[in-house]
């Protein structure tokens, strides 16, 4: 499989690319810290990914980078099978609601900007006659829950979106995967302390490459989350308003 | 972005003792040890070995830092960031044929912490330890700076380094040479042995046949089956024995919660270790082993330490040096089963040639090493009383599973102490880098 992967640097992305190194796809990097996606590319390279791994900036945060680096990631890898989006900004919400300058930026790159780069990427798919968007949203996303509401909006509108690029283009070979990881023990939730059902990046990567292959329109990664979230989005509000989760 | 720690428990694989630490965790491994007192990666030493020496001495968490930075396939020279796990090596180079130089009984730990216990395996014999085979370290040393030490650069601190448990600086980058293996799959032997006798003599003719050995003890035997137990030998198979199929992923449980302490009572132990013992029936077995299940038996179970309950376990590991008889051994497993001492998990391994590391735990000799149950009371003085006869058969300990030994047993059993803390103070004289197991055993300052 030819793959890109937007967010290899870090956590999730890292391990997805990684398993998929292992197999020995090809694979092209994209990011916005360059010296650090050239080691992550050298890590991909001796995991066993067919080399060379090359790999092209692109800045979540800059929407104008999206189209460049994907024509990059044509070029080098001829066809493109799958396009893999684990890119995004994290905080607390109370970070998030003391700080309105950071909640505008991640809401625009979680949000907007994603969409955005998964519109890229679906014209290029589409016009190569079809192929995979696996996009990183979140269980954050299912119900409006106090510790990720901002966090958990962006990831809401995320969602939707996927959901219905899935509804339209499936027919016409555009197979898009929701990823929607619970807890996962990477930097990012590093501080947090970890729930029941916690995840490791090896363990939700093994699943994920499972459901691109597959093409399951959605995952819940590590899958207790599956059912955690199927209680959770039917609990009714008088709950929702006196638990803390 | 600067870094905030953040505070959570702390403890060793024996879960005990536990600290409510803070701690530092990043991809970035030179921002996570700026401000560090210590570096720890997956927590696999027994005891107090990756601890802050005070609850309030924030440690840095390697293994987010585990990227592999460079290998070349014509010499096997890989290098890769501290926080890369065994585990991960495995995966990536088992089946393209290549093998790490020395593996210890787990998979479940950092390049940065095999570094720093200078780990040994069951090929010791052979190819001693993993220091041995250690090219080159990037280290933070206490003053901040970050540099490069090996066999030709700083080689002071790198001796000090292999083996030093992580006190003479944060290790951030190994380089080392991997081992080209013939196949990925281990051809193995395994014979029921009836006393300590024939265990020992059978560890040393395996070692003239045999690139690796290992043996199991039964714990609860005495009298005429004291030192009973298997042993096990393997090299790796000839592409013409192995299967054509790389070893697939072993599927793995886990222990879902602490058990009770009634769980781990003289009966069940009794039990599993006659269990085990009589598991192998035949007097002699071979063929072609996975090499998880021969290198990593107990990997399959994650958590497994929550068996031992909340109290908790350690590991006493001793090595006995080179004796013309089986004396040594047998005075210490007559030491241990007279002292009370009730082992869930024995092993022996004949040991080769001492290592590079200042503070390297083998020897020539015989190491045995059993695990069991915490008691508040009994376990100092059981862990004493065999301090004791390890000192009066010349042996030592191994750091990497203490937790109870007392600084004057340590100094009395390790003279290389010196020259070690010599090294570590013209690095770091106030002893900024230190570690739970350094106040208790070297009076750091907590």
């Amino acid at each position: 499989m030819n793959a890109v992967v937007f967010g290899a640097s870090r956590g999730m992305g890292r391990a997805v690319a990684r398993e998929l190194a292992l197999r020995g796809d090809r694979l092209f990097l994209v990011g916005h810290v360059v010296d650090q996606l050239a080691i992550s590319a050298g890590d991909i390279e001796i995991h066993g990914a067919k080399a060379p791994v090359r790999t092209a900036y692109c800045d979540l945060l800059d929407p104008g980078t999206f189209g460049p680096a994907l024509d990059r990631a044509q070029q080098e890898l001829g066809n493109i099978d799958a396009v893999i989006v684990t890119a995004g900004l994290f905080g607390s919400q109370e970070e998030l609601e003391h700080d309105p300058a950071f909640a505008a930026r991640l809401l625009t790159a979680n949000f907007t900007n994603t969409v955005l780069f998964c519109e890229e990427a679906r014209r290029r798919l589409l016009a190569a006659g079809g192929g995979t968007l696996c996009v990183f949203s979140s269980v954050a996303g299912d119900r409006g829950r106090k510790p990720v509401i901002l966090y958990g909006a962006a990831k809401a509108g995320l969602s939707r979106y996927l959901e219905g690029l899935d509804h339209k283009f499936r027919s016409a070979g555009l197979k898009t995967v929701c990823v929607k990881p619970g807890f996962v023990k990477t930097g990012m939730t590093s501080g947090l302390k970890p729930p029941p059902f916690a995840g490791t990046p090896d363990a939700v990567a093994r699943r994920v490459v499972k459901a691109i292959d597959r093409g399951w329109p959605e995952v819940y990664v590590p899958w207790p989350w599956s059912w955690v979230m199927r209680i959770i989005r039917h609990l009714p509000r008088f709950c929702m308003r006196r638990i803390g989760f | 972005m600067p870094q905030q720690p953040f505070r959570s428990k702390i403890a060793g694989w024996g879960r005990y003792p536990v600290v409510d630490g803070l701690q530092y965790k990043s991809e970035n491994l030179e921002t996570a040890t700026e401000k560090a007192t210590l570096s720890r990666g997956l927590g696999r030493s027994y005891g107090d070995a990756s601890l802050p020496a005070r609850a309030d001495f924030p440690v840095a968490d390697t293994t987010l830092a585990d990227r592999l930075l460079s290998f070349d396939a014509n010499t096997g020279v890989l290098r890769a960031e501290a926080g890369a796990s065994l585990l991960q090596l495995n995966r990536a180079f088992l089946r393209r044929g290549w093998f790490v130089p020395v593996s210890p009984g787990t998979q479940f730990v950092t390049l940065g912490g095999m570094v720093a216990s200078d780990v040994h395996g069951k090929n010791h014999h052979v190819d001693g330890c993993f220091g041995e085979h250690v090219r080159s370290l990037k280290l933070r040393v206490a003053d901040g700076r970050i540099l490069e030490c090996s066999d030709t650069s700083e080689r002071e601190l790198f001796l000090a380094t292999i083996g030093g448990m992580g006190l003479t600086g944060h290790i951030l980058e190994v380089e080392f040479t991997m081992r080209r293996i013939a196949s990925p799959w281990i051809w193995g032997e395994s014979e029921r042995i009836e006393c300590l006798d024939a265990m020992i003599a059978g560890l040393k003719e395996a070692a003239q046949q045999w690139p690796m050995t290992v043996g199991w003890v039964d714990c609860i035997a005495r009298g005429a089956n004291l030192g009973r137990g298997i042993l096990m030998k393997g090299r790796w198979a000839t592409p013409d024995e192995a299967p054509e199929a790389p070893p697939s992923i072993k599927g793995r449980f886990r222990v879902p919660m602490e058990f009770p302490g009634i769980a781990l009572c003289r009966p069940t132990m009794k039990a599993f270790n006659l269990a085990y013992y009589w598991k192998h029936f035949q007097k002699v077995r071979h063929g072609i082993v996975h090499p998880d299940s021969f290198f990593y038996p107990l990997d399959m179970l994650d958590d497994w330490n929550l068996i031992y309950g909340r109290r908790g376990f350690t590991q006493y590991q001793c090595v006995l040096p080179k004796a013309d008889d089986n004396g040594p051994a047998r005075r210490f497993l007559e030491r241990f089963v007279s002292a009370g001492g009730m082992g869930f998990l024995c092993v022996i391994k004949d040991c080769g040639a001492e290592g590079k590391g200042m503070l390297s735990f083998p020897r020539p000799g015989i190491s045995i090493a059993m695990d069991f149950p915490i008691h508040a009371q009994k376990t100092p003085r059981l862990i004493d009383r065999l301090n004791e006869l390890v000192i009066a058969e010349g042996g030592r300990i191994y750091l990497t599973k203490d937790t109870f030994t007392k600084p004057k047993h340590f100094l009395a059993m390790e003279p290389r102490w010196e020259a070690f803390n010599a090294v570590r103070r013209k690095w770091d004289p106030d002893a900024r880098i230190r570690s739970a197991l350094s106040a208790r055993l070297l009076g750091d300052m907590q």
